[in-house]
C-alpha cells in the first residue's frame, strides 16, 4: 500500500465506522432550538391583519382590506403577471406567470406580518395589521 | 489516484448530485414554504468532503448547483444556490476540520446555514426583511432534512473509505 501525503490528511477524517457523537445531537438541539425562538419571536406579535399590501418592483400598488373579498391583478404592461384573491379575510395568490410557481403554492396568509412572494416577478403581498398607515393607492 | 481515475471519478460525482437534484424536484412537497427541500445531492458533497477532498467537493458542489439551476431553476435559483452553497460549503469544511463533528452534524450545520444564507440573499434582493418569516420553518425543515441526510452520508463514508483510499494503485 502506498502512502500518498495528501491522501493521509482526508483519510484522518473519513471514518472507519459511522458513530454519531455527543457534538451532533448538540448542534441539532441548537438549530431546533434557534428555529423555535425565531417562531417565537415572529408569533409574540402576530395579529390578525386587516389589509394585504401589494407591492412589486419595491413599490406599493395597492392595499386591499382583508374584510372585502376583492381580486387584484398585478400587471407588467399589458401582461397580468400575478393574480391575488381576497376572500374569507385572507389573500392567495391564485396564479402567476413564474416559472416555479412557488408563490401559487404558498398557503393563505391573514396574520399580520405573513407574506406571499413571487421573486422572479419581484411581487410581494404583506399582510398589516392596525389602521392604514398610508393612505393606499389602488390601480 | 491518477489524474484520469480522478476526472473520472469527479464527473460520476457531478452526475450523481445532478440527478440526485432532478429526482427531488420531482417530489412535490406541499408544505407551501418557498425553500424547504430535501437536499439530497447534498449528500454528494458531503462524501467527496470526506474522502476526495475539499477541492473536489467544491466543485463538485459550484458545477452541480450551475448545471441544476440552469435547467431545472427559475430566474433567481442560480444566485441562491450559489449563495446558499458557498456559505454552506465554508461552514461544513469548518465543521469536519474541527472534528468534533460526525457527518450529521456538519450535514445539519450544512443545511441550516444553506437555508439561512437563502433567507439572507433574498432579503437583500427584495430590500425587505419580511422574509426572515420563514426563517423559522427553513431552519426546522434543514434540521431535519440535514441529519437524514448526514447519517446517509456518514454510513457512506465509512464503507466507501477503504474502497478510495486503499485499493486504487493508480
Amino acid at each position: 500500500m502506498s502512502i500518498d501525503i495528501n491522501k493521509t490528511k482526508v483519510y484522518n477524517l473519513a471514518m472507519e465506522k459511522f458513530r454519531l457523537k455527543k457534538a451532533d445531537i448538540i448542534t441539532l438541539a441548537v438549530v431546533l432550538v434557534a428555529a423555535a425562538l425565531a417562531f417565537l419571536c415572529i408569533n409574540l406579535f402576530a395579529t390578525a391583519g386587516s389589509v394585504a399590501v401589494v407591492e412589486q418592483n419595491g413599490e406599493v400598488i395597492a392595499e386591499l382590506p382583508l374584510g372585502e373579498d376583492a381580486t387584484f391583478e398585478v400587471k407588467s404592461g399589458e401582461k397580468v403577471t400575478n393574480t391575488i384573491i381576497i376572500k374569507d379575510g385572507s389573500a392567495d395568490m391564485v396564479s402567476a406567470d413564474c416559472p416555479d410557481k412557488i408563490c401559487v403554492n404558498h398557503r393563505k396568509i391573514s396574520k399580520s406580518g405573513e407574506s406571499i412572494v413571487c421573486l422572479p416577478n419581484k411581487v410581494i403581498v404583506t399582510v398589516r395589521g392596525g389602521g392604514a398607515e398610508v393612505d393606499g393607492v389602488a390601480r | 489516484m491518477s489524474k484520469s481515475k480522478r476526472i473520472a471519478t469527479l464527473a460520476l460525482c457531478i452526475a450523481l448530485a445532478f440527478t440526485l437534484s432532478f429526482f427531488e424536484s420531482l417530489i412535490p412537497i406541499n408544505i407551501g414554504i418557498p425553500g424547504v427541500k430535501l437536499g439530497l445531492a447534498n449528500s454528494v458533497t458531503l462524501v467527496a468532503l470526506y474522502l476526495l477532498g475539499k477541492k473536489e467537493a467544491f466543485g463538485i458542489s459550484m458545477v452541480r448547483i450551475l448545471l441544476a439551476g440552469l435547467l431545472f431553476g427559475g430566474a433567481f435559483s442560480l444566485v441562491y444556490g450559489f449563495a446558499g452553497g458557498m456559505l454552506s460549503y465554508i461552514v461544513m469544511v469548518l465543521a469536519m476540520k474541527s472534528k468534533k463533528l460526525s457527518p450529521v452534524g456538519v450535514s445539519v450545520l450544512g443545511a441550516a446555514v444553506h437555508n439561512t444564507g437563502q433567507i439572507v440573499v433574498a432579503a437583500a434582493v427584495m430590500q425587505t426583511p419580511r422574509i426572515a418569516y420563514y426563517l423559522p420553518v427553513l431552519l426546522l425543515s434543514g434540521a431535519v432534512s440535514g441529519a437524514l441526510v448526514g447519517i446517509v452520508s456518514g454510513i457512506a463514508v465509512a464503507r466507501l473509505n477503504h474502497i478510495i483510499n486503499h485499493t486504487d494503485n493508480g
